[in-house]
């Protein structure tokens, strides 16, 4: 018998991993929209299964083509480092053999570490981890294959303003992170920095350079919360 | 490189940088000031790739029906609608603009 923790664990997996695997379907569109094929597609969130970093991979893609490569292969890169500081935070609680640290470290991502460090007891975290990571993971990648096939179909990327849905993507991993004044300024400068860059330097660089704003304001803490709160929670 | 070789060097990229968060000593997630970075590295890196995907055209930026797609998305984000139906409202925007511009 279940828990009352595990059950409760478990209901929150559900919620969660149903609504993000929604996404798949805008990722797998937008990737094949961008010129990678339905197999490049799928293989991106069989293997690498981290929304930001997917969309991250085929917008540079989109927009320089593939000698853009290191510079894409950078910003996915990039947007990854987060699921390394989620893995300290999860790591604790996950334990086993070899073969399951590597498959938690293949699940670990947003969702997964809210979900599981959101419950209160072990049981109830090792349950809220495995059940989303699972239902997030079979369902991001059918959704992706259901996106791809569509994207497909739809041929033609700006007359379905799939262009523009890229954009409103990126916003939407983005959006829950503006809860400070620090992030919210980081954001707009890392904006302007990249608009303003973009005539002047290769597709995928200003990108790489407006996350510069993000390691001066992280060094120097401008604008931060007091050093006690410092430590945010994965959203 | 080919399209490929991005698909496959980047997966492994952001594979290796989960696990790495399994073997460093977990004292570093102590230290505010790693962790403060990498939250903002996620905020800079999402709102560039956001400017450039509305403004960036090739190498020159210029202003079409993507601007107000995303002013439609950042409303109905406001309004917390959910992701998916933000992101066809979006599309939508633009194909309607460019369909009767």
């Amino acid at each position: 018998m279940r828990s009352a923790e595990s059950s409760a664990a478990i209901r929150s997996a559900w919620a969660v991993g149903l609504a993000v695997s929604a996404y798949g379907v805008s990722f797998g569109a937008l990737s094949v929209a961008a010129g990678l094929d339905i197999w490049q597609t799928c293989v991106l969130s069989l293997l690498m299964f981290s929304g930001g970093s997917q969309f991250a991979l085929v917008g540079v893609i989109a927009s320089a083509g593939a000698s853009a490569g290191p510079a894409a292969i950078a910003s996915a890169a990039l947007l990854g480092t987060r699921n390394g500081l989620y893995a300290l935070r999860v790591a604790p609680f996950i334990g086993g053999p070899l073969a399951k640290k590597f498959l938690a470290a293949h699940w670990t991502i947003d969702e997964t570490t809210a979900v599981s460090t959101a419950q209160p007891t072990i049981e109830g975290q090792r349950a809220g981890f495995w059940w989303t990571g699972a239902i997030i993971y079979i369902g991001w990648n059918l959704t992706t294959l259901a996106g791809a096939l569509i994207g497909d179909l739809l041929g033609d990327v700006s007359r379905w303003g799939l262009d523009a849905a890229a954009a409103a993507a990126f916003l939407g991993l983005l959006w829950p992170r503006l809860t400070q004044l620090q992030p919210v300024v980081v954001a707009i400068a890392a904006a302007v920095v990249a608009a303003v860059l973009t005539p002047a330097l290769p597709a995928g660089i200003p990108v790489l350079v407006a996350a510069l704003v993000a390691v001066v304001v992280g060094l120097t803490n401008w604008l931060g919360p007091k050093p006690a709160s410092a430590g945010e929670s994965p959203s | 490189m080919t399209i490929w070789q991005i698909v496959i060097l980047a997966s492994i990229a952001v594979l290796a940088l989960k696990l790495v968060g399994y073997i460093v000593p977990p004292s570093f997630v102590e230290k505010p000031v790693p962790a403060r970075i990498t939250n903002l590295l996620t905020v800079a890196l999402l709102s560039a790739l956001i400017a450039v995907q509305t403004l960036g055209l090739g190498q020159s930026v210029v202003l079409d029906a993507r601007v107000p797609a995303l002013v439609v998305a950042a409303g109905l984000f406001a309004l917390r609608v959910p992701f998916i139906l933000v992101v066809i409202a979006a599309a939508g925007t633009a194909a309607l603009i460019r369909a009767f511009a």
